[in-house]
């Protein structure tokens, strides 16, 4: 019954076929099949969100999402989001802010920040908190995560 | 923390999606936004055959206005429904509880029908459904019938879903543009599964309470409807200090939630009513 | 010093560890992939004591893609036992682990069987084919429990009791003390289980090369050095063919990389298979898996005069140490021991140790291990102390705080293994001063405590203080390496565990050979990059790898400028030195590179040096913190409103990083003051073994937190003036902050003597308090 099955990925713009068994996590195949190794799985139960990719623009965690759910849809990693004007500025504000440490989660929260960019040029903090509230980083306590993606905010709207 | 292997369907319409579930042999269940199947498939605390997949159903989700009210599909984004200007403009307590459903992420993926089926008695949407009235059209193998939110939740995971069949769609009734509502919830964290939850609203007239609702829940099984406190508070002026506090202890009376890792019994009750008398509260000083 | 050391110590150098992770492109243990890779599962034990009756292996062999099954019996020879690594003590021999469960489980977690298969998943499916059968016996759980056991609760019949250790520390004259006392007060604290939660949990690649006699594990951090001398014992290999392979690591913070189980599981998966063996921990093992921290009781009593001057202190700690005594176990009640009196005075203290053995996963250490109780039960009593003496509790502190004129200051024999323990430097008052003046607390006036918000919740703030060793570890190697294209190589002993060690160590290198640090790679840890080392623990990297590295680097300019003066045929001391160029001095334009002279050297080696450095005494760092929260009298919830941080790092080498370790502590502290319980039902059974039931602290429950590191007073026992910045920001986060909700409850509240400050405890701390004042 759980034969592996062929699937038609788009991934960062590329399509390409997999054979997974049905049962695969989009984690487990971005990482094992396609070697998309940005993504990290922290937990496997969808607390953590270092394993987020965009689904349609829209950040979702990976493990808790079937491969064979992910055919018809654009996926993105980090890897896919190199020519991505937001994530390009959010790299240097996290540089700048030392929003990282271990880096371990970043990748997930970099994701997390250009769902939340694109859909808001102008984030209050409280708003930044509480989107980011859906991650776990056990290293920089938050503070330069969130003065990372507010002056990113900035500089994406323009304001020097 | 991988799960079993078990196969895969994503089905077009929803028939097929009854049929094969109703088929006793293949050890079927549903996935929509498998924002709490999937935990449960990886901790291999379920481990079903076959999942039948209605993300693929695409007239499951929307939003939509009806003369009798808001309907919403079951494979509707919880995301969806916190953006959309319709629920915030016709059923705007759903739309001020959805942001303390999770996290953004899992709002992306988690769906309302999803939620109203895996009937988590901490969880928001089954206390919305049951604070809105709203109505739940489930598809079964040999019918579609309309079961009222009251009805539907029976237990810890459990409703009145039989074998085969799938909530479609939710429908709520008209909500009086006067009303006044308020939404509580304690929890240890943004986003978690609230300790405590309370769902409020009143129609006003005159100054004085005519109608409300008070639903609460985290404190048993499945949502609860407190009717006993919505007499307390019916004719009286609703922030009125003495009407809350005698609501507050009627709250905290007829309540009989469990000890657990969470809280214990009695801290459930304290809170209960002391979120009674926030949201009656909020709901009239917004006013 | 030359111009380089100047602009680049002190100085919040861009991490260069940050390209490749801000990429993506990091290299965690579970990106690789080996030909030939199979994968690794554990079946644990899920009963937390009882004796195996049988396991039976036969079903899981035959699931398809199951490579091979094995058990304590089929171990070749005996079963090797995990060392001790840090305070070992005779008493905690009986108690030592060995990798599978042979006879008796111990705890919910502990490895009793080991599936190889194609896959994680294949391995899994072939754990539940495993029939393990077990003969219940009575769990012991609590403290109280481990202390009276006998019997079949009795962890290991032979040791005849479940106290592993049980010692006595003290100075001064403690009966003297309390006779004299004008006032005395007694309390009882409990500091909970906690663990770290890594974001990404353990895991390895391990590669036996059983014709070559050789493995190689990856994956490795932390005391590297350490644990291929055990594993080669273990395997009867020598200890130079037992590499341990350091990769990205997703946060360490204590737990990762100590000499566990699976580490002696994997190798052996490996030598049995003969093919590289992955093994990554779920996230659901972990929490049974790897080191839990703190659980320690204690009761303290405290003898002071009228006028606030403390006289002396007795208590008695009691660590529930799991069912095994881990590498590191000792350190935890030592450590909740000996930092008891703190940065006071404290003239007589008497300490009695218990460490007892429970049917829980062993405990191990997490960052400030021991401090955090320690630190969290002194200043607690010392604000119970201050209201008994209707004292100002920062004036009460300033009183006793130890001052720079009586540095350095001798504690007295305080650990059980004798060592000597010297505070080095630092003016505790004026520091703790700095700190007063950030958080707008004057000392003596009129306390401003306890508003209220419009909201009705009350607002107070609360005070901590502490001081924090670091270094030790007896050594740490370097090695630099100058490679004729004018590449610059620096390894350490000591590991990254995403602190930015790398940068660290890149910018005292640059420093230290005056060229830029973009000519400088770094590559920590690996056995195969020194001859030896020690890791990364205990506040050290920056000081004892930072001085290795200084140390190797002058050694390394010395060798190269007697080479320059050989071949510009002139006197050593007739050569000026910069930026990678030695030139005569009296003839400027003759000059010769580093790399240049590398090259020349080649047959010789070329210009690669190892160094290491030896530091006898600790350095320690002094800090306070203060804590601004609301109680929300309706929920019971606390809201940390603002929080500060002063601390004497002695010479600080890069803010940014100080600071960034400084705000992350704190936060991993208030978490685990707040949220973060590992709780055990009666039967032995962890009930919280997922992040649903473990909480971490995310963004929307902390402040933004101001973090102040002062380079006021360098310590004296390292050539840069370092001391550690590792620990400060967590070690009196539970102090600072179980302080401000005592006072924002108000008097007649005894305020919160155990943690974490659950909103159902707050609720029965206000309503005791409403009690009182009626």
């Amino acid at each position: 019954m759980s034969e592996p099955q062929n699937l038609r990925l788009n991934v960062n713009g590329v399509s390409c076929a997999v054979s997974v068994e049905p049962s695969t996590s989009l984690a487990d195949v971005l990482r094992q099949e396609l070697r998309l190794t940005a993504l990290h799985l922290g937990c496997e139960h969808g607390v953590c969100g270092a394993c987020n990719v965009l689904m349609d623009g829209r950040a979702v965690r990976a493990c808790l999402t079937l491969a064979v759910q992910a055919e018809n849809a654009d996926v993105r990693t980090l890897e896919g989001l190199g020519d991505d004007r937001i994530v390009a500025v959010l790299k240097q504000t996290f540089r700048e802010f030392r929003a990282l440490q271990c880096g371990f989660c970043t990748p997930g929260i970099l994701v997390l920040a250009v769902d939340l960019l694109s859909g808001s040029d102008a984030p209050s903090e409280e708003e930044v908190r509480d989107v980011l509230s859906g991650n776990l980083c056990r290293c920089t306590g938050y503070q330069p995560i969130i003065a990372a993606i507010m002056e990113a905010a900035r500089r994406l709207r323009g304001v020097a | 923390m991988k799960p079993v292997r078990f196969s895969h369907v994503s089905v077009d319409t929803i028939e097929e999606a009854v049929m094969i579930l109703a088929d006793p042999q293949r050890d079927a269940r549903v996935i929509a936004g498998g924002q709490s199947l999937m935990p449960m498939l990886n901790f291999r605390l379920a481990s079903p055959s076959l999942l039948v997949d209605l993300n693929g159903i695409g007239d499951l989700a929307g939003i939509s206005r009806q003369e009798t009210g808001l309907r919403i599909g079951a494979m509707t984004r919880t995301r969806d429904i916190e953006l959309s200007p319709v629920v915030a403009e016709h059923q705007p307590l759903l739309a001020a509880a959805v942001p303390y459903i999770a996290h953004v992420p899992i709002r992306n993926r988690g769906t309302i029908g999803g939620s109203l089926s895996h009937a988590d008695p901490a969880a928001e949407f089954p206390a919305l459904a049951l604070a809105l009235d709203a109505t739940l059209t489930l598809h079964g193998p040999r019918a579609v019938r309309q079961v009222p939110a009251a009805a539907f939740f029976q237990g810890v995971f459990e409703t009145a879903l039989q074998p085969g069949e799938i909530l479609t769609r939710i429908d709520f009734p008209l909500w009086p543009a006067d009303r006044r509502f308020a939404f509580q919830e304690y929890s240890r964290r943004r986003g978690d599964f609230a300790i405590v939850g309370v769902a409020f609203w009143a129609d006003v007239r005159d100054g004085l309470c005519e109608a409300c609702r008070v639903v609460a829940f985290g404190v048993s099984d499945r949502p609860v409807r407190l009717s006993q406190v919505e007499d307390v508070l019916i004719g009286r002026v609703p922030g009125d200090p003495e009407a809350l506090a005698s609501a507050a202890d009627v709250m905290r009376g007829s309540l009989e939630p469990d000890n657990d890792l969470q809280a214990s019994a009695d801290y459930r009750c304290m809170l209960a009513g002391e979120l009674l008398q926030r949201a009656v509260r909020s709901a009239t000083e917004a006013a | 010093m030359t111009g380089t050391d100047k602009t680049l110590i002190g100085r919040s150098m861009p991490r260069i560890e940050d390209d490749r992770l801000l990429d993506g492109a990091g290299c965690f243990v579970d990106d690789i992939v080996m030909p030939g890779m199979v994968h690794m599962a554990i079946l644990r034990s899920s009963d937390a004591h009882g004796r195996i009756v049988s396991i039976d292996c036969s079903a899981a062999r035959l699931v398809p893609g199951v490579i091979d099954v094995f058990t304590a019996a089929d171990w070749p020879g005996e079963l090797p036992v995990i060392p001790m690594r840090l305070i070992p003590l005779k008493s905690s021999e009986p108690f030592l682990q060995r990798p599978l469960a042979s006879e008796k489980v111990r705890y919910v977690g502990e490895p009793v069987a080991v599936v190889i298969a194609r896959d994680r998943r294949t391995a899994e499916d072939a754990l539940e084919y495993l029939e393990l059968e077990i003969d219940a016996l009575e769990p012991v759980v609590t403290r109280d429990q481990a202390e009276s056991a006998a019997g079949d609760a009795l962890l290991v019949a032979e040791a005849k009791s479940n106290v592993s250790a049980h010692y006595l520390i003290g100075r001064g004259d403690i009966e003297d003390a309390f006779a004299r006392a004008e006032v005395t007060l007694k309390k009882s604290f409990q500091s909970h289980r906690q663990t770290a939660s890594p974001l990404e949990t353990r895991g390895m690649i391990a590669d036996f090369d059983r014709a070559a006699g050789r493995l190689t594990i990856h994956g490795a951090s932390k005391v590297t050095f350490f644990n291929r001398i055990h594993l080669a014992r273990a395997f009867d290999l020598d200890t130079d063919n037992v590499d341990l392979i350091a990769t990205d690591v997703g946060g360490g913070f204590g737990v990762r990389g100590e000499l566990y189980p699976e580490y002696y599981l994997a190798a052996e998966a490996s030598r049995r298979t003969g093919r590289p063996v992955k093994w990554i921990e779920d996230r659901r093992e972990h929490f049974t898996a790897t080191n839990h921290s703190r659980d320690v009781d204690c009761d303290l009593e405290v003898a002071a005069l009228r006028d606030g001057t403390i006289l002396g202190m007795r208590g008695r700690v009691r660590a529930d140490m799991g069912a095994y005594v881990r590498t590191n176990g000792n350190v935890v009640p030592a450590k909740a021991a000996q930092f008891l009196p703190g940065p006071y005075r404290v003239p007589a203290f008497a300490c009695e140790v218990l460490a007892l053995m429970t049917n829980k996963t062993p405990v191990g250490t997490y960052r400030g291990p021991g401090r955090i109780e320690a630190n969290f039960f002194r200043e607690r009593m010392l604000d119970m102390l201050a209201d008994e003496l209707a004292m100002d509790p920062a004036t009460l502190r300033l009183k006793n705080l130890i001052g720079e004129a009586e540095m350095p200051f001798d504690t007295g024999d305080l650990l059980p293994n004798a060592q000597k323990v010297v505070f080095d430097s630092g003016d505790y008052p004026a520091t703790f001063k700095l700190l007063l003046d950030e958080c707008g607390w004057q000392p003596g006036a009129a306390e401003p405590s306890c508003e209220r918000l419009p909201d009705g919740r009350r607002v107070a703030i609360g005070l901590a203080c502490f001081n924090e060793s670091s270094g030790g570890g007896l050594y740490e190697n370097a090695r630099i390496r100058v490679a004729p294209s004018g590449e610059i190589t620096v390894s350490t002993g000591s590991s990254s565990m995403g602190q930015g060690v790398e940068t660290a160590m890149c910018q005292i290198c640059a420093a230290a050979l005056s060229v830029p640090p973009e000519r400088i790679t770094v590559a920590l840890s690996s056995t195969t990059l020194l001859s030896d080392g020690v890791g990364s623990f205990h506040n050290r990297s920056t000081v004892m790898a930072g001085s290795a590295v200084g140390k190797a680097a002058r050694t390394l300019l010395d060798i190269a400028r007697a080479e320059a003066a050989r071949r510009l045929n002139t006197a050593p001391e007739g050569l000026d030195y910069d930026n990678g160029v030695f030139s005569d001095r009296d003839q400027p334009d003759r000059g010769i590179r580093l790399a240049e002279l590398a090259a020349m050297l080649s047959d010789a080696g070329g210009l690669d040096v190892e160094s290491r450095y030896e530091q006898a005494p600790l350095g320690f760092s002094f800090g306070a913190h203060a804590a601004r929260v609301a109680v929300d009298p309706g929920t019971g919830d606390v809201e940390v409103l603002d929080y500060w941080v002063v601390e004497d790092v002695g010479r600080v080498l890069n803010p940014a990083l100080v600071e960034g370790q400084t705000v992350g502590g704190v936060v991993q502290g208030l978490g685990d003051a707040l949220f973060g319980e590992l709780v055990y039902d009666d039967q032995g059974q962890l009930l919280t073994a997922s992040f649903a039931d473990y909480l971490l602290p995310t963004s929307t429950e902390v402040p933004n937190i101001r973090a102040v590191a002062t380079g006021d007073y360098p310590s004296p026992h390292n050539p840069y003036g370092f001391k550690g910045a590792g620990e400060g920001g967590i070690v009196a986060v539970a102090a600072a902050v179980g302080n401000a909700i005592a006072r924002a409850i108000g008097p007649g509240c005894e305020g919160p003597c155990q943690t974490p400050f659950h909103p159902e405890r707050i609720i029965a701390l206000l309503s005791a308090a409403k009690g009182k004042e009626t």
